[in-house]
């Protein structure tokens, strides 16, 4: 609890904090709001362009910086007053404000006017015992005061520490001094044992590497609680020019820093190789030099480096060689490949070239999108990698896009036309339909995207003012049939023709036709993929095509529904009451008391548990790649994209397993007594006094004839009172937060592959968060499986005993249970998720289900009710029949 | 040191308690924190409107020909109309609280400016801390000390937002400006004998810090030093500070200083409190306060939740033991507090160990 316990970990905050602990991984400070580092922010601040430079702070944020640092070290600059401005505007961004700032001078007025404008808890960035321990004291006093964290610089009275020894001497010094007499908390206290250049040619510089690693390990080992940080960028400076080379002794350099205790530093993200990915021959150079390893690293290094001079990165000779060739080619191989390293290069000389800027958006890059929607319409390319094309598309077109605005060209559209795109009201899920934008876009339409949760009016308001040419319709849950249903009907009130686009994982081609189809005066077409989109796209709009293409379409929807009537009525439906009497009769004779009764949360899972738990077939289809795991990577058509959609799979989950903060896996679950109270109803029992009910399930029971002679329903597997004094049930609920945000940031930043990509495995990650928990459920709080041992693949194969059915899906179509579940197990205060009226799961990667543990228990398919069993619910539930049909409507068999 | 004018301030040491008693007040405090909840006064404003006082009231004897309309302001009853005061903080005391607040809610500088009587803060602040010290004194037993808790409101002004949406690198007020207010505030307090400072209803976290410098600068000159509690303002479901912090962030932003306590009170009820006090109940290294309103304004802006309703509002903070400290703040009366004091009799304090004090 004291300050002077053992050491707690360096805690930080913004508007949101920022906690250091032994595990954390390398603490990324953001340096690009440093005048002395970066000519263009200190230029925006000379000329007080604040918004601008506000741009370069979010950036850093979005880029991922942990910790800001603002440095207004500049004789141009009155850096008091700057720095209280600057931070001042931060204060008023709250995207910026959520990470701690480091307060950056070499003047403590500077520093002391920065620390008197913040109110989360800062790093001070540096003090030393450079003007003797008099003024070092004063000062960490102060920082104490003012409620910050600080780095002290291996700096004394004589100079800077340049040597192992000197570095190791005046850190202990300054440490003993902060921790005794100051009362300084050591995890507050980050040393900076001075990065300096090597490979200088002068002899005293061959360790400074090795030197600060070697006194970083020291300090971590003798100098508890303290941290280690630097400026990286500093050990390349003999090689400036030659960024190959310093990129990879910055990730060299921070590989060894890391491994020796270095926790935190100022790393330009830009100027950074993966290890990994740094060539053999040169990682042995440049190591050679860090480590120093050998007499002649240096001279070795400086003639090795000399390949690289001039060059921008290391690159195979297949990549150098298309940048040998025209202008246009080399847009279109950027837009096919997906490639953005060159592109605003490419752009700027297209642009100049061209001498319009909408020129080259209908010139080369719309000819490059062409290509990539040729090769996608013929197979030969794949949704990851349009949507990768689009985001080189996306670069190019924000790259241009001042200039449009210079020329006043209007609208980036291209005449294709506009789309208007929306997920209806009441559901939160967007996959798919970003990535029918994405596409879209591609292929030269104006997308206008509305989001998740669009009531009808604003769809069919935004739809007129920007006049579009089609409108897209996306949902995931079945309440969002319905929901279509009143746009439908809505736009046929208001008369409006605009053609409609349905899409969305509950929709169907026979919902679009049967229901949808014959409501409005729209042309209305399904499209079960996103591939389709381009090609329906286009025929709606053509003049030419349009008439066609709609008869065309009416006379399948007309045969669909002709085809559906015939259907239904050759399904033998059987009456309720006869298909009661047809209920399997299971035995209650060993009956697994749950361990833990009542409600029980589950706060942040980590990602790495989950990854186990993952099933991957669902991802690839949720990409329109078909196949199983594993053998989807093997696959001769799209085994090649499904194995590099794969890999980038890999690298979000390995970033979301890192970055703790971003993402959050929350689960409840909950267990209860219960009793099958009528033919399909389950009465939940208060586990402190079984005679409470707390509420009810109710379940639907199969209505068409089934060949096995049985007409089960979910509550087949709960015990009836006469058959056991109780019975158990359970439900659940688990979602994955953080999601959205991450995608978000992608979004904006003109990614929709990744933002896709991201929520796709958010969607992954809360099914397998579910099958976790109901592991550790049947294994730990139910018991009744406690040397259950399944491997991945047989828990998706669901080899275990009990199930965890969701409400809306199959085994029980009526989603409104949730709001059972959600009340029982206080979700929205346990776990943070909400439903919305439609109840759809916030956030979208969120799972809910029942769990049943009878060892009988199987999954099963309703299928479609008859108008009495509508009726029987409606009562059970207390509502009105139409509310019921509204809930069920997929499930009538008269409609 | 940093707050250049604080030496303007006079300083007779003579008036002030010696060491050696605000160091003995300040162990019977830690002993007493160890051994069960402390309950926590309720509203002031609640109780003095209960004696619909007038202009002439507000005014009393001493400022009959102020230039500016004086009623409103509550602090300065402790000049004009001590009895009322006394009067208040006795009902609490019976009622069971162990820690009244002195009546200084707004009496800084900053917050007199309104009224024109900046030259009385000093005055108000010792004042209003020797009628709380008299009446905790007249109910103390060598068993139950009472104790007093000076405290510092947030003023009516923010150092890290903005009053002009179309400046936002605007302030209106400075650290600077605020650790000079409140420095004199806390010598104030001090001097009338409060045992605790007490900085609430933290909306800006900002102002908190300067409060918290000042007090540090202030028992630097002093020579000894009170335990401090701080006590921040969740506003909105939102689950941030006005400034925007989460309760985290601001536990991280207040932890800088030793404190006897961190807390939530105002702007909602217990209920709407729970989760945000959680975070303080399992993570704070100090102890923990919270009195939240009675409950949430009624749609005539008054507060209804009942004493019985409240008390049980608050039980679920007491049973998971997130709490050393309970009490009220807007719509409390003593009726509240004396049902919150029972309730909390019945349980036990989240386990409590005085922080070290730098030296």
């Amino acid at each position: 609890m004291s300050h002077n316990s053992t050491f707690r970990s360096l805690q930080l905050s913004g508007l949101e904090p920022l906690i250091v602990t032994p595990d954390s991984n390398f603490i990324n400070i953001g340096e690009r709001t440093n005048v002395t580092g970066s000519r263009k922010f200190a230029r925006l601040i000379r000329e007080e362009s604040y918004d601008e430079a506000l741009a370069i702070a979010r950036d850093q944020v979005e880029g991922g910086a942990q910790i800001l640092d603002v440095n207004m070290d500049e004789g141009m600059i009155d850096g008091e007053a700057a720095m209280t401005t600057f931070l001042n505007l931060i204060a008023a961004e709250p995207d910026i404000a959520r990470i701690p700032l480091m307060i950056d001078s070499s003047k403590w007025s500077i520093i002391e006017a920065g620390l008197k404008v913040v109110q989360g808890k800062s790093v001070v960035n540096s003090i030393s015992m450079k003007e003797g321990e008099a003024e070092f004291i004063r000062q960490a006093k102060l920082i104490r005061r003012y409620g910050a964290a600080t780095v002290v610089m291996a700096f004394d009275e004589n100079g800077q520490a340049d040597s192992y020894e000197r570095r190791i001497e005046i850190c202990e010094r300054a440490y003993r001094i902060l921790v005794n007499e100051v009362h300084f908390p050591p995890e507050d206290i980050i040393f900076d044992p001075n990065i300096f250049p090597v490979a200088t040619g002068m002899e005293e510089h061959r360790r400074n590497a090795l030197d600060f690693f070697e006194a970083t390990r020291w300090i971590r080992e003798n100098l508890p609680g303290a941290h280690v940080s630097g400026g990286v960028s500093n050990v390349s400076f003999s090689f400036r020019g030659n960024n190959t080379v310093r990129e990879a002794m910055h990730s060299a350099f921070l590989y060894h820093g890391i491994q020796a205790g270095m926790d935190m530093g100022i790393v330009n993200p830009t100027m950074l190789e993966v290890y990994d990915s740094i060539p053999k021959d040169l990682l042995d150079h440049v190591e050679d030099v860090l480590l120093d390893r050998r007499e002649d690293a240096t001279e070795r290094l400086l003639d090795f480096a000399e390949a690289f001079k001039g060059k921008n990165k290391v690159t195979e000779a297949s990549v150098q060689l298309w940048r040998e060739e025209s202008l246009e080619q080399r847009l279109k191989h950027a837009l096919v490949k997906g490639i953005t390293d060159f592109i605003e290069e490419d752009t700027e000389a297209a642009r100049v070239k061209l001498g319009s800027p909408l020129l080259v958006i209908e010139g080369p890059l719309m000819d490059g999108m062409n290509v990539v929607g040729d090769l996608f319409g013929s197979g030969k390319m794949f949704l990851p990698q349009v949507v990768k094309s689009a985001r080189v598309m996306k670069r190019a077109v924000a790259y241009l896009t001042p200039y449009l605005e210079e020329e006043k060209a209007g609208s980036t559209g291209t005449g294709a036309g506009t789309v208007l795109l929306a997920t209806v009201k009441g559901d939160v899920h967007d996959i798919g339909k970003n990535i029918v934008s994405v596409v879209l876009a591609c292929n030269g339409y104006n997308v206008i995207d509305l989001g998740v949760m669009v009531p009808k009016e604003k769809i069919l308001d935004e739809a007129v003012r920007v006049g579009a040419d089609i409108i897209g319709l996306s949902g995931l849950i079945t309440p969002s049939l319905e929901e279509m249903i009143d746009v439908a009907e809505e736009m046929k009130r208001r008369g409006m023709t605009t053609p409609v686009l349905i899409g969305g994982a509950t929709t169907s081609r026979v919902h679009t036709a049967v229901k949808l189809a014959p409501r409005s005066d729209s042309p209305i077409v399904h499209v079960n993929d996103a591939s389709r989109a381009v090609p329906v796209a286009a025929q709606l709009i053509s003049t030419s095509r349009r008439e066609v293409f709609t008869q065309e379409i009416n006379a399948d929807y007309a045969k669909v529904r002709e085809q559906y009537a015939r259907d239904r009525a050759a399904k033998k439906m059987m009456p309720l009451a006869t298909a009661r009497s047809k209920a399997p009769e299971y035995e209650f004779t060993e009956i697994a008391v749950p361990r833990k009764l009542g409600v029980h949360t589950v706060d942040s899972v980590p990602i790495s548990t989950l990854r186990s738990y993952i099933d991957w077939s669902p991802f690839f289809s949720s990409w329109g790649l078909a196949g199983q795991y594993p053998r989807i990577l093997k696959d001769k058509v799209v085994g090649e994209e499904a194995e590099k959609l794969f890999v980038d799979a890999q690298r979000v989950l390995d970033l979301l397993e890192k970055d703790a903060e971003g993402i959050e896996a929350k689960a409840v679950y909950g267990l209860f007594p219960a009793l099958r109270s009528a033919d399909e109803t389950v009465t939940l029992y208060d586990p402190e006094s079984s005679e409470e009910p707390l509420g009810s399930f109710e379940f639907l029971r199969q209505q068409i004839v089934q060949q096995n002679g049985l007409q089960q329903s979910l509550a087949d597997f709960i015990a009836p009172s006469s058959a056991a004094p109780i019975d158990y049930i359970g439900c659940f609920a688990v979602s994955i937060h953080g999601v959205d945000a991450i995608a978000k940031i992608h979004e904006v930043a003109g990614d929709d592959y990744e933002a896709i990509l991201v929520k796709a495995i958010g969607d992954r990650l809360a099914e397998a968060l579910a099958e976790w928990l109901h592991r550790d459920v049947r294994m730990n709080a139910w018991g009744y499986a406690q040397d259950e041992g399944l491997s991945n693949e047989e828990l998706i194969r669901e080899r275990y005993q009990g199930i965890r059915p969701a409400p809306g899906y199959p085994a029980c179509p009526d989603h409104l249970d949730k709001q059972l579940i959600w009340e029982l197990l206080e979700a929205e205060q346990t776990i943070g998720s909400q439903l919305t009226e439609s109840l759809a799961m916030t956030p979208a990667s969120s799972v809910s289900g029942y769990y049943f543990a009878h060892p009988e228990s199987r999954y099963l398919g309703i299928g479609l009710i008859s108008e009495d069993q509508l009726q029987d619910l409606a009562k059970r539930r207390n509502i009105s029949r139409d509310s019921a049909a509204r809930w069920l409507a997929s499930n009538l068999h008269t409609s | 040191m940093a707050t250049k004018s604080s030496e303007q301030i006079p300083l007779d040491l003579s008036q002030f308690p010696t060491a050696e008693s605000a160091d003995q007040r300040t162990a019977a405090l830690h002993e007493a924190a160890s051994q069960r909840i402390l309950v926590l006064d309720g509203a002031m404003g609640t109780m003095i409107q209960r004696h619909r006082l007038g202009e002439e009231d507000f005014r009393g004897a001493q400022l009959k020909s102020h230039d500016r309309p004086l009623k409103g302001n509550n602090d300065l009853l402790s000049m004009t109309q001590p009895e009322v005061i006394r009067g208040i903080h006795l009902a609490y005391l019976e009622a069971g609280a162990d820690i009244v607040e002195t009546n200084t809610f707004s009496s800084t500088t900053i917050a007199q400016g309104d009224y024109g009587l900046e030259h009385l803060a000093y005055e108000m602040n010792r004042a209003s801390a020797a009628i709380a010290r008299e009446a905790a004194d007249a109910l103390s037993t060598p068993d139950r000390m009472r104790f007093v808790a000076g405290a510092l409101g947030p003023t009516n002004k923010t150092a890290s937002l903005s009053p002009d949406v179309n400046n936002p690198g605007y302030r209106a007020v400075t650290f600077d400006e605020l650790a000079e207010a409140y420095e004199e505030q806390t010598l104030g307090l001090m001097a009338g004998g409060a045992d605790i400072i007490l900085i609430e209803t933290v909306f800006d976290t900002l102002n908190a810090k300067a409060a918290l410098f000042a007090a540090e600068t202030a028992f630097d000159r002093v020579g000894w030093r009170l335990p401090i509690m701080i006590s921040g303002t969740i506003t909105d479901a939102s689950g941030r500070t006005l400034s925007g912090q989460t309760t985290e962030a601001f536990l991280i932003s207040m932890s800088h200083v030793p404190l006897f306590s961190i807390g939530l009170n105002c702007a909602l009820g217990a209920e709407q409190l729970t989760p945000y006090l959680e975070v303080l109940g399992t993570r704070s290294p100090f102890g923990v306060s919270a009195y939240p309103n009675a409950g949430l304004p009624n749609e005539m802006g008054e507060y209804d939740q009942g004493p019985e309703a409240m008390a049980q509002a608050i039980e679920p903070f007491l049973e998971r033991g997130w709490v050393n400290v309970i009490g009220g703040c807007c719509g409390t009366t003593p009726d509240h507090i004396g049902a919150i004091a029972r309730m909390a009799n019945r349980y036990a304090p989240r386990p409590f160990r005085p922080n070290a004090l730098p030296s």
